[in-house]
């Protein structure tokens, strides 16, 4: 089976400071797959390589295709889906307006409907008219990734969708992350928090110094404490 | 009285007209950063663009026509200009729209020549509308003010009721994120920037012939439709929107008054003379200050509330 998306020597440059050394990953189709690693070690920026949003070179397959050097929103619509880590809501628009930029075009496309969004969050139903800005972080990231979804992508990259968020609504959020790969979505989840990481991940990357130093299922993480060590606890 | 309501009119009418322009302005600076120094030529332009045009086809296909012809040139500018020095950085966007200005005068210098050129209004419209009092208000300034009201409305239901008005209102605060979603927001750029030379061209179209059309209109305009972006706060509609009314009133009323500082000072009952210090400028009246009065409105501003009236962005 081909990977759904291969990711190979990606380099990638903020002005003259080199970020990326050469990273190599790759997701299959149906996976979670998750990049651990400390702060500032690149997994951001990986993924906002592979969309286009940072200049880079190297190679990034999405479904056998050349994504390198396509803009953001072409990739996009080759069904790239991107959740960034700061919640980029639109705070103006109300919660239906955000969902609805979520979509490609005029019509609901694919896999996800509004009213789908609204029964996996019944806040963001209660919430529909009202701007988007006044809501609390948690209800902010679902937003964001709803509004991702309803995009209908084939694999969504998510930056940190846990981060201080309260432990009910991570839990909710890791139900859409079952609910997502139940539709036959991958996911590649840049993640701090290694319980939730192991727990729903099939196949793990670590990340330190720009590079993968790691990849294995979470049970080889479990074992291996020397990496954990190294290049996860702080 | 009379004098109030027909000025209050006038500034009115003039106050929407600067919307027109300022409208355009703060929605390609929120958008792209970039203050387009070339923006009231674009105005010039559709005023020149009208008189000839007006001349072959009359004043109503002018007025779809030429607004049309200045959004394709903006389209243009957008396109093939601005994206190209993009790369370089705000700097140098700044210097290609200020060479652009340079640019049209010149080429308006060329080709209509440095003498107005006899845009008048079309005879249709040529009549008086109503009296106050003993003022006869002219028909064409009503017409005016029509047009910008039934533009003030379009632009709003396309920006809150349409797709790309949505889209275009996500971009303002958060292109790279819009442009993850799905969406061309290089074509959106365009677009808005194509909308607003639009905008300015129609201002230029309805206000050339009730002011005048010469090759200095644009650097005179121009300058005024910054103080309004600059007081109404950058990247605000609704302030350039107050802005304008207000700028445009402060212009307009200034004119009438022959009030200076002396008639303060004597109602105070400060003895003056004209050996008291500073005598010059106590002496200066409201009617002949008034051409700097929006720039010290603007310097006042910057001073206490630096993001302007409804700006969004810190000072």
């Amino acid at each position: 089976m081909t990977a759904m998306l291969e990711v190979k020597d990606l380099h990638a440059y903020y002005g003259k400071s080199h970020i990326l050394h050469g990273v190599h990953l790759n997701v299959q189709q149906g996976e979670i797959v998750s990049l651990l690693g400390r702060n500032g070690v690149g997994r951001s920026t990986t993924i906002k390589t592979v969309m286009g949003q940072v200049q880079g070179t190297g190679s990034v397959k999405f479904k056998g295709e050349e994504m390198m050097g396509l803009k953001a929103y072409m990739v996009a619509r080759k069904g790239l889906g991107y959740v960034p880590e700061n919640r980029d809501i639109f705070p103006t628009l109300t919660v239906r307006q955000n969902l609805l930029l979520g979509q490609k075009g005029r019509k609901p496309s694919g896999r996800w409907s509004m009213e789908d969004m609204f029964n996996l969050f019944p806040r963001l139903r209660e919430r529909a008219e009202a701007p988007a800005g006044v809501m609390s972080g948690g209800e902010q990231q679902m937003l964001t990734l709803c509004r991702t979804l309803m995009g209908d992508p084939d694999l969504v990259m998510i930056d940190e969708p846990t981060e201080g968020l309260a432990p009910k609504i991570v839990e909710q959020v890791a139900g859409l992350f079952d609910e997502i790969k139940n539709r036959g979505i991958s996911i590649l989840l840049v993640e701090q928090k290694l319980t939730i990481a192991l727990k729903i991940s099939q196949r793990v990357y670590v990340m330190g110094h720009g590079q993968i130093v790691f990849e294995g299922t979470p049970d080889d993480l479990r074992a291996n404490e020397a990496v954990r060590k190294e290049w996860l606890e702080v | 009285m009379e004098f109030f309501l027909v000025t209050l009119l006038n500034s009115l009418s003039y106050g929407l007209l600067l919307f027109m322009l300022s409208s355009g302005l703060t929605l390609i600076f929120s958008m792209m950063g970039v203050l387009n120094f070339a923006h009231a030529s674009f105005y010039m332009l559709g005023a020149y663009f009208a008189f000839q045009t007006s001349q072959a086809i009359g004043f109503w296909p002018a007025l779809v026509v030429a607004p049309i012809a200045v959004a394709a040139l903006g389209a243009i500018t957008e396109r093939y200009g601005l994206r190209t020095v993009h790369k370089y950085g705000h700097v140098a966007e700044l210097l290609f729209t200020f060479g652009l200005a340079y640019i049209i005068e010149e080429i308006v210098h060329l080709i209509w020549g440095r003498a107005p050129v006899e845009y008048k209004i079309p005879a249709v419209l040529d009549f008086s509308a109503f009296s106050i009092f003993s003022t006869q208000y002219p028909a064409y300034r009503v017409f005016m003010m029509l047009v910008s009201v039934g533009m003030l409305i379009a632009l709003y239901f396309a920006l809150t009721r349409t797709r790309i008005g949505l889209i275009i209102q996500a971009s303002l605060t958060h292109p790279d994120m819009v442009e993850s979603l799905g969406h061309n927001v290089p074509r959106v750029f365009m677009t808005v920037f194509a909308g607003g030379a639009a905008l300015a061209g129609l201002a230029g179209v309805i206000g050339g012939n009730a002011f005048v059309t010469e090759p200095g209109m644009a650097a005179s305009v121009g300058t005024i439709v910054f103080v309004v972006v600059v007081f109404g706060g950058m990247g605000s509609l609704a302030g350039a929107f107050v802005a304008s009314l207000v700028i445009g009133a402060v212009q307009t009323f200034s004119v009438g008054f022959d009030y200076s500082l002396l008639n303060l000072f004597a109602l105070l009952g400060i003895e003056t003379s004209a050996d008291s210090a500073w005598y010059d400028l106590w002496k200066v009246t409201i009617s002949q200050a008034g051409p700097v009065l929006p720039y010290i409105l603007m310097v006042l501003m910057l001073i206490f509330r630096p993001k302007g009236l409804m700006g969004t962005r810190e000072g």
